[in-house]
């Protein structure tokens, strides 16, 4: 099997000092190969987002190793950790995070801009990404013209335009209502079905369950590691959708 | 990602955040233009006051006596003023113009009067001496003054209060019960502070010795030198001869006159409207250290929504030299234009009188206030900025 898409060895991660310290992560331990589709479950407080960001080479550990791509991300200089966030982490936060007054063409444009790609070019890949999560017709809305569902489809789409090898969500559907929760995973699902490696933090059952591979979080150590599905075939959830489309498709030839 | 494509960034995060813009530029604005014009408007008074006082002649001094009461052994006579005009031991007078003056003469023309503010006996010299050219008609000669001939010069206020809309030459004016035939109207001249230098009258010494202020003492005597530089050197030519005449011992250290030249009334006059300038610098500075800090509470107030927009773009792998570039970027484009909008301000504002005064722009006074404007803009909006680029993203992301 090629090189894992990121390994993770013995991270630990302490904040505060003294008295107010806190042990959010105690030896984590795991290994995400390419197109797996890992759903990480916890309580509150028990480490998720902590990890996730670590994983995003948006924080760094307190101790252990990660492997991103096979590379040491503690070695990387400022300017090779930007080039990593941009070529190969598409990152999705729980609260959105889209650039305020800026429409949301130009949000998702934004990554290829620090790619270098040119503004024709550019235009055209936000316009597709756009259209992956059925939002093209809003290309040109503000992020406050738009719903909280919409805000993190956009939020996808911009963590999808460069492509990257590999996709992290901390709680996309922890704001969305259940219709809004259905288009994110579905994207999810297209996703991974197209070979994507996805890392997803869920507090939904539902969602966990549409995932390949559930890790189970409890106080900063992984508790349970469990495969649900392999890891080649497309996730529960695309199958379901292929079916329902089929039968469509059938009804219509009748 | 090239510098143009960081430039359109800037000025798509500048149109973004219109009101902030808007107001950091109009605080760099006010700061900028107020230093120009206050400091403006100090040279302008300055430069009001050193032209008056060069318009009185910069090559002439005036004597002026000092004794109270007009005691008849400390006042200027027309025989001092005489012995004034040697080659030998005064080879640097070029002319010598005794005055008298009468501030309570009144013009009578068919019915109307007018109250001259000041009534001027002198000698034709006067005329050159004191930078005040006759305008029309002629001035008197000084065949007119030894024959005591009655004829005058009025200033201009006197010509229209008296002849509104008829020419004055060779009309015949009533003053002090004596008819006197104007021959000449004096050129227009700028005021000196509250008197208006236009309501005068000038006519032979002796005319008006006669009929307003008797044979007494002289009010004056106007002193001008061969040559500007040779103001100093007539200057002390004069006070031998009058020490001399009034018997005043060399070493004594009051004198019962006193002589003025323009030059030195205009080196001290200069200082003080330099204080003045100071001083309005100094307030101007104030009001732009005030309007620095307005862009700075501006541009601290939006630290915390830059701090985190720098975050989300750090997170999407944008280089800190790129965002760094951004904001400076930002920040310079608002300063600049803000500094050329009050420059531009402070241009147009100088174009009107302010407190009666014409301001005159000092050069390094824009490049003062501009520079410093720059300065506060690059460093408060770039300082932020700077170090939010330095900050993990995730610590920008949660920075409040
Ligand atoms: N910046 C921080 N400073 C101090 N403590 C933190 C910080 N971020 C998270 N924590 C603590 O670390 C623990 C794990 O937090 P987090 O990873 O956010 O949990 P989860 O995402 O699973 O809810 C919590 O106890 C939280 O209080
Ligand atoms: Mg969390």
């Amino acid at each position: 099997m090629s090189k894992p898409v990121l390994q993770v060895t013995d991270l630990t991660k302490i904040y505060g000092q003294g008295e107010a310290t806190v042990h959010a992560l105690r030896g984590v331990s795991a290994t995400v190969h390419r197109g797996d589709y890992v759903a990480i479950m916890g309580s509150s407080g028990s480490g998720k987002s902590t990890l996730m960001n670590i994983l995003g080479a948006l924080d760094i550990p307190t101790s252990g190793r990660y492997l991103l791509d096979g590379v040491d991300v503690s070695k990387l200089s400022d300017g090779q950790l930007a080039l990593a966030r941009n070529r190969l982490i598409g990152f999705i936060f729980q609260s959105f995070n889209l650039i305020p007054r800026t429409t949301a063409l130009a949000n998702v444009e934004l990554p290829l801009a620090y790619a270098g790609v040119k503004p024709k070019e550019r235009r055209r890949r936000a316009m597709e990404a756009l259209d992956v999560v059925g939002l093209a017709g809003r290309a040109d809305h503000e992020p406050n013209q738009l719903s909280g569902g919409q805000q993190q489809r956009v939020a996808v789409a911009r963590a999808l335009v460069t492509e990257p090898a590999l996709l992290l969500a901390d709680e996309p559907t922890g704001n969305l209502d259940s219709k809004s929760t259905d288009d994110v995973l579905q994207v999810f699902d297209d996703l991974s079905t197209a070979g994507r490696t996805i890392v997803i933090i869920t507090h939904e059952d539902e969602v966990g369950a549409r995932a390949k591979r559930l890790i189970r979080l409890v106080d900063g150590s992984i508790v349970t590691d469990v495969r649900q599905s392999p890891i080649h075939l497309p996730p529960v959830g695309a199958q379901h959708k292929a079916q329902g489309r089929a039968t469509v498709g059938g009804r219509h030839t009748l | 990602m090239n510098f143009f494509e960081v430039v359109r960034f800037s000025l798509r995060g500048l149109s973004a955040n219109k009101l902030r813009s808007a107001l950091t530029m109009l605080g760099i604005l006010i700061g900028v233009a107020a230093v120009i014009l206050l400091v403006a408007v100090g040279n302008g008074s300055a430069k009001a006051i050193s032209d008056r006082i060069e318009a009185l002649g910069t090559n002439t001094i005036t004597v002026m006596s000092t004794g109270r009461g007009g005691s008849s052994s400390t006042a200027l006579t027309k025989e001092m003023a005489d012995a004034l005009v040697d080659a030998e031991l005064a080879p640097d007078v070029k002319s010598v113009s005794p005055v008298v003056s009468s501030s309570s003469a009144t013009m009578t023309y068919e019915g109307s009067d007018h109250s001259v503010a000041t009534f001027v006996g002198t000698t034709p010299s006067w005329f050159a001496a004191s930078t005040t050219p006759v305008g029309k008609g002629t001035a008197f000669s000084a065949d007119d003054v030894d024959q005591g001939r009655r004829v005058v010069v009025i200033g201009q206020t006197v010509a229209e209060e008296l002849f509104p809309g008829v020419d004055p030459i060779d009309k015949q004016v009533t003053v002090g019960g004596a008819l006197f035939t104007i021959v000449g109207v004096l050129q227009e001249k700028s005021s000196t502070g509250f008197n208006d230098a236009n309501d005068t009258a000038v006519a032979p010494l002796t005319a008006v010795q006669q009929v307003l202020t008797g044979y007494g003492a002289l009010t004056s005597i106007i002193v001008e030198a061969a040559d500007p530089d040779k103001v100093d050197a007539a200057q002390s030519e004069v006070s031998t001869i009058l020490n001399q005449k009034l018997d005043v011992a060399a070493s004594s250290a009051s004198t019962p006159y006193r002589i003025q030249n323009a030059s030195s009334l205009l080196e001290t006059q200069t200082e003080t409207a330099d204080t003045f300038t100071t001083l309005l610098g100094a307030v101007a500075a104030i009001s732009l250290l005030v309007g620095g800090i307005g862009i700075t509470n501006i541009m601290l107030v939006t630290v915390t929504e830059r701090t985190r927009e720098i975050g989300i773009r750090k997170a999407l792998g944008a280089p800190r030299r790129v965002i760094l570039t951004q904001f400076l970027i930002e920040a310079s484009l608002l300063s600049v234009l803000g500094g050329a909008l009050g420059v531009a301000a402070a241009l147009i504002g100088s174009q009107f009188e302010i407190v009666g005064v014409k301001p005159v722009i000092v050069p390094s006074s824009i490049g003062y206030a501009v520079g410093v404007s720059i300065a506060i803009g690059l460093f408060f909006g770039g300082l932020p900025a700077a170090r939010a680029a330095r900050l993990r993203p995730i610590d920008a992301l949660r920075y409040e």
